[in-house]
Parts: structure tokens; C-alpha cells; sequence
């Protein structure tokens, strides 16, 4: 039931951006109408852990998670959280990727070593999966903390979200003196999703 | 208010939202994931209504009780292990009954995403004797708290509203109503009622069975209990967040009783539902509640026998479950590396874990914040963590294990933060200066309660509605208590830290320490922050920077390399450097506090 419900994937890592970004989501997706619901995750999993957030919309929507092969869209603010929530994703799903690696605690103290291939193996895996350098795009902007907002405008294009007033969403939830650098972010992520 | 407008809130605002609604005047609360964000809420209704951090769960219930004693709507919340803590005055107050409504929220964490266990605080309900609430999105938080305020004060008792995680922490439209401002009785002394002497007790202990027949009628027609017919094949018994997982996992013609007030349970309503399908399922999260009721009143139901019991559900696992469908997923071939969370960099902590993780000999009991991280490999400078408040305490007894079974060579400390050292460390503290007990306290104050979002207690000067407040000094706690030798120290000044550790041990009188910086992370305060760098000539590739556990450093290509996105300049890594490798941009000043 409730086949009409899309549900979106945001996962990166706890200081990353995931909760503000699911933010303007919702508030987009509610004003075009939709029944929206949506799940973040605070106290200990927020230091620098592997975080997720959930948008699901629709006509109806009753659960506010979902399970395994459940998100049409997956989106990782950073390349190995999109390995580690992949079967989250459903087979046909899509991927939208932010190019950059932060080392885990094991990985920096010398425990493990940080997995090669993550971008290929996402690719092999999934036939939409769009990568690109957001923190990167974010820098160039002056301010390395838009990347939320140019995953968020990369993930509008690929994805035809356009027919929703993004900028007026923005306006709702960002701060007033942070809006223009993050309206600058969602262009520069709306060109590049193209 | 405008009410046609939908408002999109997580489920604590909305509880925030119906305790305004409900005219609430007096609220208390200890922060707790994942219940922090309804006080965060509510104190902007602080015009209308007094809202308080209180040091811990019991003085948040006894104060929001007090108030209700004093005929006013009061709430109290908490995170589920709170409710132990404040369990002592909530099965009183269900003896004494109330004055005002009186609501209690409990949030539970099935899975465990920030908690210690997953408890099933539906079962304090029964265990107490109050009546149970339970909403399962976000309209449901603001309406069912008014009308548990109306159970509340209808039938003379606390009531238990019980979220879960996600209930607390997923958004949903909510609409809005104006706030109901009530007239208050004029206070009225009543001895009889609310002084629990055991011949008055008595008295209550009947009155309590008479009140919960009561409750036992009205959970029969009570509106927050629903039922959804839609045909007589299969029918779901189910609350809270379950609800809303089995529908989406059963199909459209599964009729559903969906219980909003489940305890007293409607046992009359459950059987009549029973009755008119064929197959009924009961679907809840943790344990079998509502299951193990419903059969010991000889009504036949599919449970635990298919559905978890141990954390949280969702739709896939229901569906799996009840219908053995296993989701199709496409797994890539990488491997993933774990990302547990771990001490910020620049962290207060790290240098404090960091001094006492070098000596084998030192056995550190712990205690829940932050600073439980310090037991995060590689600095594993921590022996035991069990509950808020509980880090003195636990050394104490573990020191007395030592000195009864001749380990004494051990050294033992005891280690709260500022927030659960008001919470119920200062206990613990009494205890080892009454009992002579050979444990070194250790307070880390880093100003903040921070692992829950950065609330005020009674050691930060600030108190939740950002007024000014008295600030306690913990030291003139700990002096009053009869520690001689306080020793205030800054943990990022390791040579320092090591010497307050050395001194504390060698001090001929009861000695203390308290590890001061505050949070990285507070914004009120200007942080002196600055980039460190690895000279890679200098740098041998010796990895005792990595020791510290900071996430900004790690090795490339056999040397130390620092992440200078993440790096704050601390120096704890440059300290810790045998050949001087590290140093701060700029000079390597700061490392002294402010």
C-alpha cells in the first residue's frame, strides 16, 4: 500500500549538513502539497558518526523510516556512506554522490584502511548515480558548509524536482544572512546535476 | 493562532505545542535523548508558562507534581532511563493522585540510538498504576497531551505519555489550536491526600483499584482509542510508531484497533475487534505488552511468535515478518569501515582520556556524556559506564572490591561531567569522603551538557529560558564536602593535567580534580581556534600523535597528516609528539585556556 510514497535517503556523516538539508526538503515538498513526514537522528550517533535522515512524501504517508530496498533516492553527503546505505536503496534507485572522503576514527588511527572504489562499485551497482565534487563547489563559494544546498540543487535537477519553489523553501528555513550564499550553492549544484 | 494552516513539527515540538494548548503553567525536565527538544520548545511559551532544567528526572517529577498540588497543569519529561530516576515520586503520586493535570513523557529509544538499554517504559504504566498514552505521529503528541490533561484530571492521576525515538524525532503536519487558559482553585492545604503517611496510603491503595475500574470503562470509549474496519479477513492490534509501520506493510483490506490510550486496556473493545476477523495480529515494538494482556484474557493473537522482539521495527521488518517477503537489495562490492561516533577534535576530553590511558594500573569508572567516548579505542582509557551520575559511586565500590581482595596497587577514579555530577554525582562524592573511600573524583566540566545538544544546568550560569542564573562552582561543592586538596586543571595543558593526576594521587588529604574547558561547541563563548601542521621532515612517522584519537589526524604515506577542515588547534597531538613534528600556525600559543 501506499505505492505512490517516494522516499529519499540522506546519509553522511553527524556535523555534515544531512538534518538542514532534509529541512528545505520538506518544507518544498509540503508546499506543493504533499503528505510529508520525515526522521533525523540526534545525541551520540551525531559525533562524527554515520548519520541518516529520511524525507518520505506522497498522498498519504504512514511510516516516517523505511527498510532495506525501500528509498528511491539515495543521497551521501560522503563516498563510503553511500556504500553503507545502499541496500537501502531499491534496485532501480538513484544515487546522488558527494566526492569526498572523511576518515573514520579507525581509518585515522591506523586500524583499517579507507575502501577504494566506492564511486565504481555504486556505479557497477546502480544505473543512475550522479557524483559530484559538492564540498568542492561549496569551497569555491567561500563557504565549505553549503555543500548541503549544492547536493540539494544537483539532486533537484537530476531528478525533476523543479516543478517546487525551492528558493522560497530556503527562504523559509534558512537564516536570513546565510540565504544568498546557499541560493549561489543550490545554482552551482542545479548546474553541475544537469 | 491560524488554524487551517499545517505545520510541520518533530513529535517533541508538538508535545511542546499541546502542553500550550493544554494551558500548562508549570514544567520541568532533565535533557535526555530523545526527549531533549520538547523543553527546547516549550520555553518559547515562556510568557505564558514557567518552564525549568532541573538537575535531575526525580526533582523535574517532584517539581511538576508540587505544581499540580497547587492546582496548576504541570508537565514533567524525560528520557526513558530518567523515569528510574524518577520513578520514587511517580508511583507516590499515583497513590496521592493529583491536584491539576498531571502528565508525565517518557521517551523511549528502541535500538538504542543514544541510550544505554532499550527498556519498555509502557510497563512503568502498569507497574505504577497511572494510565498510558501513547501518540504515534505528530498531530497525535499535541492532541492526546490534552486529553491526557482531561484524563489526568477526571480521574485523579498522573498519566504516562510514552513516545519512542521516532515519534520524538519525525516530522509530520500538525494543525493548531488556540491555547485554553484554565481557572485555577484557589490552594486549599488537604493532609489526608497528599501526605502519604501509611494510614493515609492505605486509604489511596483502595481508592487506587476503584480509580483504575474507572480508567478500565473509559479505555473502552475512550476516542484515542480507534478502530479502522475494512473487512474480516485480517485484523492488527497496534500503538505508538508500530501502528504506522504495519500499515504500510499489511495490505489495504487489514482492519486495524489502533490504541492510543493502552493501559488500562480495552479488553471489551479488543474482544469485540477479535470477534469480527478471522487472523489477528498484534504488532508492537519491544515487548510483548499488549500481547501477553490480550492472551491472558483467553483471546487468541499472532505476536512475538513472527514479530521482533528486540529494536526498533519498520516497514520492511514488519512485512518480513508477518509475510516472510524479503526486500530485493543491490549490495556493491566494497567494503565499508565502521564510523562510530568519537571525541570532537579539540575536544576537552581527549587530553584528560589521553594522560590516563598511559598507565595500566589506573581503573576508570565512567559515566554517560561525551566523555563516555573515552572509551573509544585507541585511547580505551575507561572501565565501566552505567548510568547518569553513577561514576563515583561505581569507583567506590570497585575500590573497596580492590582493598577486600588485596589488589590495592590499583588506583581508582571516578569521572562525571558537570551536568551529571549536579544530576546525582554529588551523592557519590559524599559517599567517598563519608565512607574513606581511596577514589580520585574527577569532574569534567566542560561548562555544557553537551552530548544531548548543549543545555544549561546548574554549573553554567545560564538556566533554560537564557536568563542569568546562579552558577554553583563545583569546587565549592566538593570543598564543602571535606576534599582538602581541589585541584582545578586544564586538560589541554597535558603536562599540567599529568601533574594534577600525579599530585591528586600523592595528596595526603582527600583530593578532587576538576578538569575545566568548556565545550568547543558553545557559542556563547569565543573559542581560540587555530590550525596545527605536521612537519614532514621532522615527523618520524612514529604514530604516537594517533594515540589521542583526534578524527583530524591520520597517516599518509608514512607520516603524520592533519585534516585542516577538521583541525581547531588544540595542540593535545602536537603535545603528545616526541619530536616536536606539530606545531600551531602562528606560533605554538593556546594551549593554556583563556
Amino acid at each position: 500500500m501506499t505505492a505512490n510514497t517516494k522516499s529519499i535517503l540522506l546519509a553522511g556523516v553527524g556535523g555534515q549538513g544531512t538534518i538542514l538539508m532534509s529541512k528545505v526538503l520538506t518544507a518544498g515538498l509540503v508546499s506543493a502539497g504533499y503528505d510529508v513526514k520525515m526522521s533525523e537522528v540526534h545525541g551520540m550517533a551525531q559525533r562524527g558518526g554515520s548519520v541518516s535522515t529520511q524525507v518520505r512524501y506522497g498522498e498519504k504517508v504512514y511510516s516516517p523510516i523505511i527498510g532495506r530496498g525501500e528509498a528511491d533516492v539515495l543521497v551521501a553527503f560522503e563516498k563510503m556512506e553511500a556504500v553503507r546505505y545502499a541496500e537501502f536503496l531499491k534496485p532501480g534507485g538513484a544515487a546522488v554522490i558527494n566526492d569526498i572522503e572523511i576518515m573514520p576514527l579507525p581509518v585515522a588511527t591506523g586500524a583499517a584502511e579507507y575502501p577504494l572504489g566506492t564511486v565504481e562499485a555504486m556505479q557497477h551497482s546502480f544505473s543512475k548515480v550522479l557524483v559530484i565534487p559538492a564540498s568542492g563547489i561549496a569551497q569555491k563559494l567561500g563557504n565549505p558548509k553549503c555543500m548541503n544546498i549544492v547536493l540539494l540543487g544537483a539532486l533537484v535537477r537530476a531528478f525533476r524536482l523543479e516543478a517546487i519553489d525551492w528558493k522560497k523553501a530556503m527562504g523559509e528555513t534558512i537564516p536570513q544572512k546565510l540565504l544568498e550564499m546557499n541560493l549561489a550553492a543550490f545554482d552551482a549544484g542545479y548546474a553541475y546535476g544537469g | 493562532m491560524e488554524s487551517c494552516t499545517k505545520h510541520l513539527l518533530t513529535g517533541n515540538e508538538a508535545i511542546a505545542r499541546g502542553a500550550f494548548e493544554a494551558g500548562v503553567k508549570v514544567c520541568s525536565a532533565y535533557p535526555g535523548t530523545p526527549s531533549t527538544e520538547i523543553f527546547e520548545n516549550l520555553v518559547r511559551y515562556k510568557d505564558v508558562l514557567y518552564a525549568e532544567w532541573a538537575p535531575n528526572e526525580k526533582v523535574a517529577v517532584e517539581v511538576a507534581y508540587g505544581a499540580s498540588i497547587g492546582n496548576v497543569r504541570s508537565l514533567a519529561a524525560m528520557k526513558h532511563v530518567g523515569v528510574n530516576v524518577a520513578a520514587d515520586p511517580i508511583f507516590t503520586a499515583a497513590y496521592n493522585g493529583v491536584g491539576a493535570g498531571f502528565v508525565i513523557v517518557s521517551a523511549d529509544d528502541p535500538s538504542m540510538h543514544s541510550s544505554q538499554n532499550e527498556q519498555d517504559n509502557r510497563r512503568y504504566a502498569r507497574f505504577a498504576k497511572i494510565p498510558l498514552v501513547e501518540p504515534s505521529d505528530a498531530q497525535e503528541c499535541k492532541d492526546f497531551m490534552k486529553e491526557a490533561y482531561e484524563i489526568s484530571e477526571r480521574f485523579n492521576t498522573p498519566v504516562l505519555v510514552r513516545m519512542t525515538t521516532r515519534v520524538c524525532h519525525s516530522k509530520s503536519l500538525v494543525t493548531f489550536e488556540e491555547r485554553e487558559e484554565r481557572e485555577v482553585k484557589p490552594y486549599v492545604r488537604n493532609i489526608p491526600k497528599f501526605v502519604c503517611t501509611p494510614a493515609n496510603a492505605r486509604v489511596h491503595r483502595v481508592q487506587l483499584e476503584e480509580r483504575l475500574e474507572e480508567l478500565r470503562a473509559y479505555a473502552e470509549t475512550s476516542p484515542l482509542n480507534v478502530t479502522e474496519y475494512k473487512g474480516g479477513k485480517v485484523g492488527v492490534i497496534s500503538s505508538s510508531i508500530a501502528y504506522q509501520y504495519a500499515k504500510e506493510a499489511f495490505p489495504e483490506d487489514t482492519s486495524f484497533l489502533k490504541l492510543g490510550f493502552s493501559w488500562p486496556l480495552p479488553l471489551d473493545l479488543i474482544r469485540a475487534f477479535a470477534a469480527r476477523v478471522e487472523k489477528l495480529y498484534v504488532v508492537e515494538e519491544l515487548d510483548p505488552f499488549l500481547e501477553e494482556q490480550i492472551k491472558a484474557a483467553g483471546i487468541e493473537c499472532i505476536g512475538k511468535d513472527v514479530i521482533p522482539d528486540m529494536y526498533e521495527l519498520n516497514p520492511e521488518i514488519v512485512r518480513r515478518a508477518v509475510f516472510g517477503e524479503e526486500p530485493e537489495t543491490v549490495k556493491p562490492d566494497c567494503a565499508v569501515v565502521a564510523r562510530p561516533p568519537a571525541l570532537c577534535p579539540g575536544c576537552p576530553h581527549r587530553g584528560f582520556f589521553y594522560v590516563l590511558s598511559k598507565r595500566k594500573d589506573f581503573v576508570i569508572a565512567g559515566d554517560i556524556g561525551c566523555y563516555t567516548l573515552g572509551c573509544a579505542a585507541p585511547l580505551s582509557a575507561m572501565d565501566s559506564v552505567v548510568c547518569m551520575g553513577g561514576g563515583f559511586s561505581v569507583a567506590m565500590g570497585l575500590s573497596k572490591a580492590f582493598e577486600a581482595s588485596g589488589q590495592d596497587s590499583k588506583k581508582v577514579f571516578g569521572v562525571v561531567g558537570d551536568s551529571t555530577f549536579f544530576h546525582s554525582g554529588m551523592t557519590g562524592a559524599a559517599e567517598i569522603i563519608y565512607n574513606k573511600g581511596k577514589v580520585i573524583p574527577c569532574v569534567l566540566d566542560n561548562s555544557i551538557t553537551g552530548m544531548t545538544g548543549h543545555q544549561d544546568n546548574p554549573g553554567t550560569g545560564y538556566a533554560l529560558s537564557g536568563e542569568i542564573a546562579a552558577r554553583i562552582p563545583i569546587e565549592d561543592v566538593l570543598k564543602s564536602y571535606g576534599y582538602q586538596n581541589v585541584i582545578i586543571v586544564d586538560p589541554q595543558d597535558l603536562a599540567a593535567m599529568q601533574k594534577a593526576v600525579d599530585d591528586a594521587l600523592a595528596s595526603e588529604v582527600p583530593a578532587a580534580i576538576v578538569v575545566r574547558r568548556p565545550c568547543l561547541l558553545i557559542k556563547r563563548i569565543k573559542h581560540d581556534i587555530g590550525k596545527c601542521t605536521v612537519d614532514r621532515d621532522k615527523c618520524r612517522g612514529c604514530k604516537m600523535c594517533l594515540k589521542v584519537a583526534c578524527p583530524a589526524i591520520h597517516m599518509r604515506e608514512g607520516k603524520a597528516e592533519i585534516d585542516r577542515t577538521l583541525c581547531v588547534g588544540c595542540t593535545v597531538c602536537a603535545q603528545a609528539c616526541p619530536f616536536g613534528a606539530i606545531s600551531r600556525d602562528g606560533g605554538p600559543s593556546a594551549k593554556k585556556g583563556e
